[in-house]
């Protein structure tokens, strides 16, 4: 079963602006049949201000494309259009309190709808440039039409490119099978022989200098920072070595019982800013770790 | 709220009877079968019952034709490579396009190191072409391997007739029957199928056992070979207390088929009829005529399975579903697809499957709390309009990348 948060089954159980807007002068319909997710969004926009004056949404699709539904009309309604443009599928998918992997593409079309509606109120074709392949890699939900494209693109030869270009592959590694599949299918389109014993190019997020490292580590969790504030709670960076990354957790967040899931959180972030697996444990941890090298 | 359970083509309750004759292969019954001594031995007598147990369900001629495995997906990757190594020579394979991932996903894999497989198809019926089927039967095929019933939509293949043609063509007849062992009368002896694939906990029995049937006198390669547990052909030491369970559970099957085929039969047939009556826009996907007596897959239009599955989850009612949502794939259910099921319908197809534990009062349950889920779900589809579907569905809702 999907772990979905408790805000993505109150989304779901209860959706808000369930229906087509009377009135509607904007409509957006996006999504894939094939893969059981598509999405109508109807706009009633003040056509003196731009700004959204009601939105509704009529959805073909399971829990979470429903709650993503129901989420992207709540943020977006008395928004400019323009500032509702600003809306990212990572905006949605906070607002439900994240998405599993496999499911933030129900994110990704609620900004599209967004943006077809639009294109379709200010008489704009809206061209979808989205194209999605199966799961590869489920640390970073990265698809193989991603993995496929960006090999092509930049001539990659190994699984550890691949990584460092698409961070696929990076987390637990199960997935190496898979990219090696590609690799090896394209590779042989090209007339190339696919060798998994190449030594590894030189590494891109690795030749980071420690300072640039933990500069990024620290602007990963400066953008998770206000979200924590909004509950109460921050955090704060004890300590950096070569695998892990040592925080506090303060405010409300200090005793919570979700801070699992908050560290979770900041650590995928973090990983997605170096391109490479790191743990992010609380500062008790490292004196743990000091006490037992240290008798 | 007691909740229902209608998930039992994907795994079943251990039954009491069986959990009490396992137990005491985990304390005081815990010796090693090939040991010399009476800790061991007495094990040894309680496994030669269970071989003896599971030979009378499958109506085999020999106990020494089982052989205990870990599960489903083993005996079937076991008896198709097997099948490979002793005939080297022969590239091809016959499968059909419903199989189940244990062997679908075997099967591709092998295409990849150069063996060629044929499908078989199925119409909007999920029956068999077995025309298309007798063609294919050349001397270049090492093994035909065809599910008994499938698990999605309960549909039963004549394997016993297709085993008969594979015969007299020389080739080796392999079938997954993990969904039918238990619910339907099996006499191998008659049969001319030459390995069989079942799993102990479809059965009532607990999850990580399972059975490979290998007639007598079919040439055979073991897939782990080290000592000497299952004359060789499966080493590993023996999963005692699972192997004891899986032969209480397969005599308990005997004593309940009748039960099965008659009440189960009746329950599935009351469930299926009520939510026919009350819920517009539905179908039965499969071979009705030709199916499993516990199961029925219904396609709701125009909604999608996941979201069913959720609303029926928050009733305590557990089902599931051959949409792409439930398993993170990107299209719904090949056994859908192949049957040629619209999207729209593919994607809210759901499957009941019953079991001897069910009753009639949780069927009614079920059939008074679909309509309204449907219902609701329907109201938020792009697809419906108050009471109905909207005009020429598919072109009134065409999103960008459809």
């Amino acid at each position: 079963m999907w772990d979905y948060s408790e805000k993505v089954k109150e989304h779901f159980y209860h959706p808000k602006n369930a229906g087509a807007v009377a009135g509607a002068n904007a409509t957006g319909d996006v999504g894939s049949l094939s893969c059981g997710d598509a999405l109508r969004l109807t706009l009633r926009v003040d056509p003196e201000t731009d700004t959204i004056l009601d939105a509704g949404f009529q959805t073909f699709g399971c829990g979470s494309a429903i709650a993503s539904s129901s989420a992207l009309t709540e943020i977006i309604k008395g928004m400019t259009l323009d500032e509702a443009l600003q809306v990212s599928n990572q905006d949605i998918a906070d607002y439900l309190d994240g998405l599993p992997p496999e499911k933030m593409h129900c994110s990704v079309m609620g900004r599209e709808a967004l943006q077809a509606a639009v294109a379709d109120y200010r008489g704009e074709t809206w061209q979808d440039d989205h194209e999605e392949g199966e799961l590869i890699c489920k640390c970073f939900a990265v698809d193989a039409v991603m993995i496929e494209n960006t090999i092509r693109a930049n001539g990659l030869k190994t699984v550890e490119q691949v990584t460092h270009y698409t961070k696929a592959g990076g987390g637990c590694s199960s997935c190496h099978e898979g990219i090696e599949e590609i690799l090896a299918r394209v590779l042989a389109e090209q007339g190339e022989v696919f060798d998994p014993t190449a030594p590894p190019p030189l590494p891109a997020a690795t030749g980071l200098s420690p300072l640039q490292r933990i500069r990024r580590i620290e602007a990963a969790i400066e953008s998770i920072r206000p979200q924590l504030q909004r509950d109460g709670g921050n955090v704060e960076l004890v300590d950096v070595t070569d695998t892990a990354v040592y925080v506090n957790m303060t405010g409300a967040c200090s005793g919570c019982q979700m801070a699992a899931l908050t560290l979770n959180g900041i650590q995928q972030r973090i990983m997605e800013e170096l391109g490479q697996f790191i743990r992010v444990q609380p500062a008790s941890a490292l004196q743990k770790t000091a006490a037992a090298s240290g008798g | 709220m007691q909740p229902i359970y209608l998930d039992n083509n994907a795994t079943t309750r251990v039954d009491d009877e069986v959990v009490e004759a396992m137990l005491p292969f985990f304390t005081e019954q815990f010796g090693n079968p090939s040991s010399m001594h009476s800790f061991g031995d007495r094990v040894g007598r309680a496994l030669k019952q269970a071989r003896v147990q599971v030979q009378k369900l499958l109506g085999a001629g020999h106990d020494s034709e089982i052989i205990f495995t870990s599960c489903g997906t083993e005996s079937d990757s076991t008896a198709i490579l097997s099948a490979l190594r002793t005939q080297p020579e022969r590239k091809e394979i016959i499968t059909t396009v419903v199989e189940h991932p244990a062997v679908l996903t075997l099967c591709k894999q092998l295409e990849k190191d150069g063996y060629t497989v044929h499908y078989l198809e199925v119409d909007s019926r999920g029956r068999l072409d077995l025309a298309a089927y007798r063609e294919l039967l050349t001397e270049r095929v090492a093994v035909v391997s065809v599910m008994w019933a499938n698990n999605e939509t309960g549909t039963v293949f004549p394997v016993e007739y297709m085993a008969e043609l594979a015969h007299a063509a020389g080739i080796p007849f392999h079938t997954d029957a993990v969904q039918a062992v238990g619910k339907m009368p099996i006499h191998l002896q008659d049969s001319k199928i030459d390995m069989l694939s079942l799993s102990g906990h479809k059965l009532h029995a607990p999850k990580g056992i399972g059975v490979l049937y290998l007639r007598r006198g079919v040439r055979y390669r073991p897939l782990l070979r080290g000592g000497h547990q299952e004359r060789g052909r499966r080493a590993g030491t023996e999963n005692c207390a699972s192997i004891v369970a899986l032969g209480k559970a397969a005599e308990l099957a005997m004593t309940h088929m009748e039960y099965e085929n008659t009440f189960v039969a009746a329950m599935r047939d009351r469930l299926e009829q009520g939510i026919l009556a009350a819920v517009p826009h539905c179908f039965v996907t499969g071979d009705p005529e030709h199916r499993l007596p516990n199961t029925t897959n219904i396609a709701f239009e125009y909604i999608e399975g996941e979201a069913i599955l959720m609303l029926l989850n928050k009733q305590g009612i557990a089902a599931s579903s051959g949409s792409a949502c439930t398993s993170g794939s990107l299209e719904p259910s090949h056994v859908m697809r192949a049957m040629d099921i619209p999207y729209t319908a593919a994607h809210g197809s759901t499957r009941f499957s019953l079991s001897r534990y069910n009753t009639m009062e949780e069927i009614e349950r079920v059939v008074a709390a679909v309509p309204d889920i449907v219902a609701r779900l329907r109201k938020l589809s792009p697809y419906w309009n108050g009471n109905g579907p909207v005009d020429e569905p598919e072109k009134a809702f065409a999103p960008t990348y459809a």
